[in-house]
């Protein structure tokens, strides 16, 4: 039985705006297991980054995390201060961001990049065992060691988000968490970025939480996924149940609607527009565009609960957890 | 290299545009130092006449692609070779050529924020081909024109006449542009990535509509990308381009299915399959080394394990492939094969 | 023009936003109006001279008093302020005109009329504008006209505002939405005018501003030292006049109290205004107008 290394409980992101309060992310509960990688998947607006970034505790003005907690072994990370949370960023939990090649920084070499990154948080090391540490992470990313003495603009897109990952497992943390890292890279380049990832993962063990979009990459990568919408978990569930037969409408539609090469067909597109964050439909936040949607899905919110071991789904075909 | 002296005409095709042996190289740097990039080699295509078709562009970055589509627009001039429409090169044309060129071969472009000037309301992308190309005689009869377009994407033109850029969510403003293009009737749309940069939902509304544009109003589709599947959804007929040169081309079915290059085969064993038992890495795809280098010639393939020292084989081979359309995926390498024995 | 009510339309909501500008504006209106109303209530053939009995302090005939050639000078105020105001506006349209043809076709064509343009810009950036200016003048001291002198000061502040609107132009050139007229059949120069002159307004504005203040800064430089148009009472001239009269030591401060007061204004409108229009043309301070 794997241990739990964090556990999200109940966690309320929302941002205020003049019109009142963006619920970005409402009640959302999981648990991410030590060694798994595991998937957030969902649409623009489902609240997966906001949710990587709230872990993080990276989130900024307008938006404010209301309620929640978020244990990593144990230890709230919301209730700590800002130089505990600090110190927890890179050597316990690292954030690969959405677009992290262009965060490098364009005059500064990669290996001064990257020990700028450990010396924050370890002062006593040698300059030589700081040399090696860099040699060791490019060596574990997969990249040449010659990549040190580059700068940034001299590396192709999928070699710098290597570099940003080597950065992100300088300290050895427990967990990463990759916020779509490879959205802006070519699909070759995705595939060798993701496997790097995933062979470093193997070797060292680390946790792994990758937020996306793309169902296929999904597949290809983590063992257990979790279905966003609107701000709220739907359904989680082992990648092969839920590609196999998953429980919740939508996360059918993002299994079955985008188009592959399999042959071609009718463009399919999930019907109905998204849900506005502002003005939330009344219960369940999907039935205005439920193929099986009931009477009871317009009045009553429905709990993620554990539909079958393992399988946990918001929605009331599953009835709603009550005991 | 042999130069064939080319009739616009390929067997009993008309070409409407067509490159031919069309290369680009830019140049940068200062009087002493000039760096040279080589966006495009060789290549050469055509879009026939009739019936109208949608021609696929697949390529990484790097791939010449944009660089293509600017070719195609008349907006740069090729280094060697031409590009010609109608039989007329674009370089050579007459004012009233050119302003025929422009109407009849259209845009979409991929940020469909940077497309409008946000100083003017969306109706005046609407309203400035209508005058400038002499489509209609009255205000009246504009403003009916631009309606009928809007309808035809599937937009209400209270939604979207009279409102600025900003007000409107990234998937109407390219739907926008879509309709725009019907406005102008024009031979051929030119599409740039239309769909990156818009919300999953809505892309099949937008390739939806660009289809229909096909297969009502006659317009021939050149759809180009780095999504080798959205590509195939639409495309009758598909070139993969690499670093500036094509290296296959034919039927979207055939070079799907059945790739030939080694390139293309590891394009597709790129992409990831939504199926957690088919997994990257289990079929035989190529390996691809590190770090890639640049090539001037010759196959491309640098990263291939099969990368040999192959010549260049002329760019109207390449466009004779394209003729023979329904023939199959012919490859660079196979012509090679060919013409060693 | 409805394109510059609609300019102006956004640029009262910004003035809300950016204090310097407004209160610039509001000491020039000032000097307009004083000019304005003064004209209609003072008879201004007072400001010539033998007007009045000389060296007069102010009293209730003459509010300002007179100077030592018997000019009313409260008249020579209004009429001082506006020709200055006038010297500033018709230097500030030429020179702007001059640097928005210039700074367009640079910044749009480029090649070889860009090199030419921009050479010439640079060369002349390294004149010191006053020492020519007072050269100029000087050779043509006798006979120096107002309209001279529009076009002395104007020649040598045109530079700096071409630059600045060919960077803006060589920006906005590569935009998708040029390219896009472009397929709808603009030609060029409608694109400059139609497309890029509407996105640049900020910096138009601006540019006129800071033309317009060089100018009259320089007219008044060139006027204290006596290098401007004798037969016309300008404000510079004025101070001249009452520095060649040592209306100091004479404590005839009715003579060159207004006047440097009515400067000070003026510097201090045009340099706020300038200050506010350069929040305005700062690209990281303005998101896209």
């Amino acid at each position: 039985m794997k241990t739990e290394i964090l556990k999200v409980h109940n966690l309320r992101v929302y941002y205020h705006t003049p019109l009142g309060p963006l619920k970005a992310v409402d009640g959302v509960a999981f648990n991410l297991r030590t060694g798994e990688r595991f998937g957030l998947v969902g649409e623009s607006g489902s609240g997966k980054s906001t949710l990587a970034l709230a872990i993080m505790r990276l989130i900024k003005p307008p938006g404010r995390i209301e309620a929640g907690q978020i244990l990593l072994n144990g230890q709230d990370l919301l209730k700590l201060s800002k130089d505990e949370i600090r110190q927890v960023r890179l050597t316990k939990i690292a954030l690969v961001p959405q677009g992290a090649m262009n965060s490098l920084n364009p005059v500064m070499r990669i290996k001064d990049q990257t020990i700028d990154g450990i010396l924050n948080h370890m002062k006593a090391i040698s300059r030589k065992e700081l040399n090696e540490r860099v040699f060791e992470l490019l060596e574990r990313v997969g990249l040449n060691p010659e990549v040190a003495g580059m700068f940034p603009h001299e590396l192709s897109g999928g070699m710098k988000q290597r570099v940003c990952l080597a950065i992100a497992i300088s300290l050895n943390p427990e967990v990463i968490i990759a916020d779509e890292p490879t959205s802006a890279l070519d699909v070759v380049v995705q595939r060798q970025v993701m496997l790097t990832l995933y062979h470093m993962q193997e070797t060292t063990g680390v946790s792994v939480l990758l937020v996306g979009h793309d169902m296929g990459l999904m597949a290809q990568f983590v063992n257990r996924i979790g279905v966003m919408y609107a701000g709220r978990l739907v359904e989680v569930g082992s990648v092969r149940e839920i590609f196999k037969s998953s429980l919740h409408p939508y996360t059918k539609l993002l299994i079955d609607c985008p188009p592959t090469l399999e042959r071609k067909g009718e463009f399919k597109g999930i019907p109905g527009l998204p849900p506005l964050l502002l003005r939330p439909p009344s219960g369940c936040v999907f039935h205005p565009r439920c193929s099986k949607v009931m009477r009871h899905c317009s009045v009553e919110v429905p709990r993620l609960h554990e539909v079958d071991p393992g399988r946990w789904a918001a929605c009331h075909l599953y009835g709603n957890g009550e005991i | 290299m042999g130069c064939l002296s080319f009739v616009w005409e390929w067997g009993d095709m008309k070409a409407l545009l067509q490159a031919q042996n069309v290369k680009k190289v830019f140049t940068s740097g200062s009087l002493l130092e000039k760096n040279e990039t080589l966006a495009l080699e060789d290549l050469s295509l055509f879009i026939q006449e009739s019936p109208p078709t949608v021609t696929g562009v697949a390529g990484e970055s790097g791939s010449g692609k944009t660089t293509l589509a600017r070719l195609l627009l008349g907006f740069i001039a090729p280094s060697e070779g031409k590009v010609l429409y109608r039989g007329r090169e674009l370089q050579k044309m007459s004012r009233y050529e050119r302003l025929e060129f422009r109407r009849e071969v259209q845009a979409i472009f991929q940020d469909p924020f940077e497309v409008y000037n946000p100083f003017y309301k969306v109706d005046h992308m609407l309203t400035t081909p209508v005058a400038k190309y002499h489509l209609a005689s009255s205000r009246s009869e504009s403003r009916k024109m631009i309606e009928e377009a809007l309808e035809v994407i599937g937009l209400q033109s209270e939604e979207t006449i009279g409102r600025y850029p900003h007000q409107l969510s990234g998937g109407q403003r390219q739907r926008v542009m879509v309709a725009r293009a019907l406005l102008m009737k024009p031979r051929i749309i030119l599409a740039d990535e239309p769909v990156s940069m818009v919300d999953a939902s809505l892309r099949a509304t937008i390739l939806k509509s660009l289809l229909k544009l096909k297969q009502e109003f006659d317009i021939s589709l050149f759809y180009i990308s780095h999504d080798l599947t959205t590509t195939y959804q639409i495309s009758d007929d598909i070139l993969i381009l690499y670093q500036g040169s094509v290296v296959e081309v034919g039927d979207v079915e055939l070079v799907i299915k059945k790739p030939q290059h080694p390139y293309t085969q590891l394009l597709i064993a790129s992409i990831p399959q939504p199926d957690p038992n088919q997994k990257w890495g289990q079929d035989s795809a190529p390996q691809v080394k590190q770090l890639s280098i640049k090539v001037n010639h010759g196959c491309k393939s640098v990263r291939c394990f099969l990368y040999k020292d192959a010549s260049v084989i002329p760019g109207n081979t390449i466009g004779k492939i394209m003729a023979q359309k329904r023939k199959g995926a012919i490859t660079r390498r196979k012509r090679l094969q060919e013409s060693a024995r | 023009m409805k394109t510059l009510g609609k300019s102006l339309g956004r640029a009262a909501a910004y003035g809300r936003r950016n204090p310097k500008l407004v209160i610039g504006m509001v000491f020039i209106l000032l000097l307009l109006l004083f000019w304005l109303i003064g004209s209609l209530l003072v008879d201004l053939t007072q400001s010539q001279p033998i007007s009045g009995l000389p060296d007069q302090s102010p009293s209730l005939q003459y509010l300002l008093g007179t100077d030592s050639n018997g000019r009313d000078l409260l008249a020579v105020m209004i009429v001082g302020t506006g020709l200055t105001l006038r010297i500033g506006i018709l230097a500030g349209t030429i020179g702007l005109g001059v640097a928005v043809i210039l700074g367009f076709l640079s910044g749009y064509y480029g090649g070889l009329l860009d090199t030419l343009i921009k050479g010439i810009v640079d060369v002349l950036l390294t004149v010191p504008p006053l020492a020519v200016l007072v050269v100029i003048a000087a050779m043509r001291a006798e006979a120096i006209t107002l309209n001279y002198m529009i076009v002395i000061v104007a020649s040598l502040s045109w530079m700096l505002p071409t630059r600045t609107i060919r960077a803006q132009v060589l920006t906005l050139r590569e935009r998708a939405y040029i390219s896009m007229a472009k397929l709808s059949g603009m030609n060029n120069l409608e694109i400059i005018v139609k497309e890029l002159m509407p996105n640049l307004m900020p910096y138009l504005a601006a540019g006129f501003v800071s033309i317009a203040a060089t100018a009259v800064l320089a007219s008044i430089g060139l006027e204290a030292l006596g290098l401007g148009p004798q037969y016309l009472p300008t404000l510079g001239m004025t101070i001249f006049w009452a520095i060649s009269f040592s209306a100091l030591f004479r404590g005839m401060w009715w003579w060159w109290l207004p006047p440097v007061v009515i400067i000070v204004i003026l510097f201090v409108g045009l340099f706020l205004l300038t200050a506010g229009m350069d929040e305005i043309a700062n690209p990281k301070l303005r998101k896209t107008m």
